[in-house]
């Protein structure tokens, strides 16, 4: 009862979008997608390529942490699509039975560090990111992007100071753009894809690669529609889109 | 007084959306009270990052009422007293903390005092104080949306105090400030001490402002609304444990004080 | 009680005549206040008027709470406000006590604190100020209340409460504005007594502000009439009962006022015997006796009022369509006429004319 009405309201918060309809007057069957943070941009275009392509077919995205997607989909949010920029949440829903069939993988994405344009605390690798006199931002843990920056840290085996851990990757992002924060670990696209932020490599002995899995939903309202906006998204031309917005081949 | 008890009779219809409204209140609570792993409580609460968080929140948001206190009162003094022009834009600017979502307050604060920010930039040039990401900042963000409780509530106080109190007592040959310390203080503490109390439990709760504006440490900025948000996602026990434990002490002032101080308001 | 003379207030009253101000203020809508008022040691100088005329805006500016646009006042010689000099001199260091309306005793403070306020804000040392404090109290016969909150008090409590915190500060000048006001009739009646006793014993000037003009005619030595802000009558109190000069202060003030003492509906003024409808009061007493109520006539009237006597008439004034004509002994009285009536039974100074009063009439109250 509780699951459900959590649903509702993930269905409230994504929008009073279903008034939409086709040319006949008949109404459009939403596509509910939730997908992490760090694909704003990339399924943002694909989403209106996905829409032009397959006549009759509109989206609904919600873009979050992966980790609140995921507790929002536990608790019985009518999703069709889950995008997840780790492995471990898609998991987490396989283990519930949330997952139909099986996740794919469609994406790659590498870390890479975030710094103001111009690098002004001229950060150079991750061992900067111990230097007590800077302001070092990373993702929460339980959040994808979090977790794997923990990761390539120790790989590095550098112990981080940092000032803050942001809820997800668009808020510690816009805090390195804004010039707040003179270095945090985010993802390689996200860098590619924004204003105001240059990157600094990761070495591969250290960095961390995150398979995006994605997946139609057992529960899904419109699995027809799901299974089609999948496709499109492992399709050539949905590749195409997202390897431009810097994220890499699975 | 003497007498038979009178019956009282409650209109059916009043009685039952009275009772819908305090649904509004009570069922997430008793949600809340259902969820909590009772038995692993203890334990959890013991968690450093539960007392970091608790701690954080109890200097923070008592800090920010001192601050309140100490600049909104005088500012409440002169919106009810010096009729300057443009007073009636000024109480709207005092306002609008209230009307404005807290991420929008914890955005502006950021564009005016983070470390790029108009003031804040000469601001680290003079003192090297920076205010983002420190618990100063949580000071900052947590005055900015609570002190408008505090200045409304004295402002309103002030407004209706006899004016006849104040010239008495300068006609007695008492000055200005003390005037101020031995009459009109004294006489309006009652709503001083609920705003105080509205200040200090709305600083408590707050989230947005301080998220954007300080960031999300533990130990350093992580105030307990933070910490639950955080948890929500990795681990929901703690969460609830933290709702807990922020319900309670909430409750517990509120409850307390409404016995004297709340026939002011 | 004792009368009250300090060293310092002497030396001050000797140094200047009290109070002399010339207040010029207006206060929007078009009110304007103009008025010269000089209050000499020792005397009660009443300011007497209808609400709205402008009293208590001239309670305001006397105290300092509202600055004057034109004119002077000065206090012992001191000038305390005086715009073409660009002189003013702020509430607290003028040293005029008041006395206000509802005494505005401050409700979260005891008696003694009260009372030793002003001593305290002019930064008196504690122990000093405590035994002025007692001295005072036990003068007023406040002694037992000190530890009491304002709340607790009486009208009369209250009053002396009141005139001790503002006396205590040995001001230049007491100012009182409508001191009885909110009291109900009696205890108005009783307290106006206490408070002429008070008012003696303070024996700097003393300024009165009131709309009752029985409380002027009782407690005050001199009375200045105020109407729409401006003075219209200065006089002592026969003058105005007998001569007032507008028709504000001949319904409101100028009424017969008789002091005598009442048994068994008799009421008893010098020699003279009025029969009264009240037979409750005993005593002293005060009747009032509007001019219109008494009815003359060229010979014994008959019919049912119960006081009738003969007598002359000693003065006679008109004003437009009225004629107040005063009677001489047994007893003066001011009488009002219509000029037809005048014409008919031939008023004129020296006739004799019957004087009849309706029992009913006259109003009375102890004294």
């Amino acid at each position: 009862m509780r699951a459900r009405a959590a649903g509702w309201l993930v269905l409230v918060l994504m929008g009073a979008c279903d008034g939409a309809t086709d040319a006949e007057g008949r109404p459009l069957a939403a596509v509910r997608v939730s997908a992490a943070a760090s694909l704003t941009d990339a399924f943002g275009e694909l989403v209106t390529a996905f829409e032009r392509a397959t006549p009759g077919a509109f989206v609904v995205l919600n873009l979050a942490g992966s980790s609140a997607l995921r507790e929002q989909i536990l608790a019985g949010a009518p999703v069709d699509v889950f995008a997840s920029a780790s492995s471990a949440n898609m998991q987490r829903l396989v283990e519930a039975g949330k997952v139909s069939g099986e996740p794919g993988s469609f994406v790659r994405n590498r870390l890479q560090i975030a710094v103001p344009s111009g690098n002004p605390a001229e950060v150079t690798g991750l061992a900067d990111l111990a230097r007590e006199g800077l302001l070092i931002g990373l993702c929460a843990e339980g959040v994808p992007c979090g977790d794997f920056a923990r990761q390539a840290l120790e790989r590095a085996g550098v112990t981080p100071s940092p000032d803050t851990y942001e809820p997800n990757v668009r808020a510690l992002l816009t805090k390195v753009a804004a010039g707040e924060l003179d270095a945090g670990i985010v993802y390689a696209s996200e860098v590619g894809s924004s204003d105001g932020v240059d990157g600094v490599t990761i070495p591969e002995q250290h960095n961390v690669v995150a398979a995006y899995p994605i997946a139609v939903l057992a529960d899904a309202p419109n699995s027809e529609g799901a299974a089609s906006f999948v496709a499109y998204v492992l399709s050539d031309a949905g590749r195409a889109i997202l390897l431009r917005h810097g994220f890499a081949a699975p | 007084m003497s007498g038979g008890r009178r019956v009282q009779r409650i209109p059916a219809v009043l009685l039952g959306l009275g009772v819908l409204g305090l649904a509004v209140f009570v069922l997430p609570l008793i949600g809340l009270l259902a969820r909590t792993p009772w038995r692993e409580l203890p334990s959890l609460l013991g968690a450093g990052v539960v007392s970091d968080a608790i701690g954080l929140s109890l200097v923070a948001s008592l800090g920010a009422t001192a601050v309140s206190a100490v600049l909104g009162v005088p500012l409440a003094w002169l919106l009810a007293r010096v009729e300057f022009p443009g007073r009636a834009l000024v109480r709207g600017l005092v306002l609008l903390p209230l009307v404005l979502p807290p991420v929008v307050g914890g955005a502006a604060l950021l564009f005016a005092l983070g470390r790029r920010g108009l003031f804040g930039a000469p601001l680290e040039q003079a003192t090297g104080l920076v205010l983002p990401f420190s618990t100063w900042g949580v000071v900052v963000a947590t005055t900015f949306v609570a002190m408008p409780f505090l200045v409304i509530t004295v402002e309103a106080a002030l407004r209706s105090l006899d004016p006849r109190f104040e010239a008495a007592a300068a006609s007695l040959g008492a000055g200005p400030w003390t005037v101020l310390r031995r009459v009109t203080l004294p006489l309006i503490a009652p709503a001083l001490a609920s705003g105080l109390a509205l200040t200090w439990a709305r600083a408590l709760g707050e989230f947005g402002a301080t998220i954007t504006f300080a960031g999300n440490l533990p130990g350093r900025t992580q105030t307990l609304p933070l910490a639950v948000y955080v948890a929500l996602e990795s681990d929901r026990d703690t969460a609830v444990a933290l709702s807990l434990v922020m319900v309670a002490v909430s409750l517990a002032v509120l409850v307390a004080l409404r016995e004297r101080w709340w026939k002011a308001l | 009680m004792e009368g009250f003379v300090s060293s310092a207030q002497q030396a001050r009253s000797q140094a200047a005549p009290g109070l002399d101000a010339h207040l010029e203020v207006s206060r929007g809508s078009g009110f304007g206040l103009e008025l010269r008022l000089a209050t000499p040691p020792g005397r009660t100088i009443a300011l007497l008027g209808p609400n709205g005329a402008g009293k208590s805006t001239a309670v305001s500016a006397l105290a300092g709470l509202l600055p004057l646009e034109g004119g002077r006042i000065a206090l012992g010689g001191r000038t305390l406000d005086d715009p073409a000099a660009g002189v003013f001199v702020p509430p607290e260091q003028r040293r005029i006590g008041v006395v206000f309306q509802d005494y505005v005793l401050f409700p979260h403070l005891t008696v003694a604190q009260n009372v030793g306020f002003g001593l305290r804000s002019r930064g008196e040392p504690r122990t000093a100020a405590t035994a002025k404090v007692r001295d005072w109290l036990c003068r007023f016969g406040l002694e037992e209340l000190c530890e009491r909150k304002p709340g607790d008090l009486s009208g009369g409590q209250a009053q002396r409460v009141a005139l001790a915190r503002a006396l205590v500060t040995e001001p230049e000048l007491l100012l009182l504005d409508e001191p009885l006001a909110a009291l109900d009739v009696t205890t108005r009646v009783r307290l106006r007594h206490s408070l002429a006793d008070h008012l003696a014993q303070f024996s700097g000037p003393r300024l009165l502000i009131t709309h009752d003009p029985t409380e002027a005619f009782l407690l005050a030595d001199e009375i200045h009439v105020i109407e729409n802000g401006a003075i219209v009558q200065v006089g002592s109190a026969d003058d105005i009962r007998l001569r007032p000069r507008t028709p504000y202060i001949a319904d409101l003030a100028g009424s017969n006022l008789l002091v005598g003492s009442a048994a068994g509906g008799t009421l008893s003024v010098g020699n003279h015997q009025l029969h009264i409808a009240d037979t409750r009061v005993e005593g002293a007493a005060l009747a009032t006796l509007h001019p219109r109520a008494i009815s003359l006539h060229r010979q014994r009237p008959e019919g049912s009022p119960r006081n009738a006597w003969e007598t002359r008439v000693a003065r006679c004034e008109h004003y437009g369509d009225r004629v107040r004509l005063q009677v001489a002994e047994p007893l003066p009285l001011v009488v009002e006429v219509t000029p037809d009536a005048e014409r008919e039974l031939g008023l004129a100074v020296g006739a004799s004319v019957w004087v009849s009063i309706k029992a009913t009439e006259i109003g009375v109250e102890p004294g």
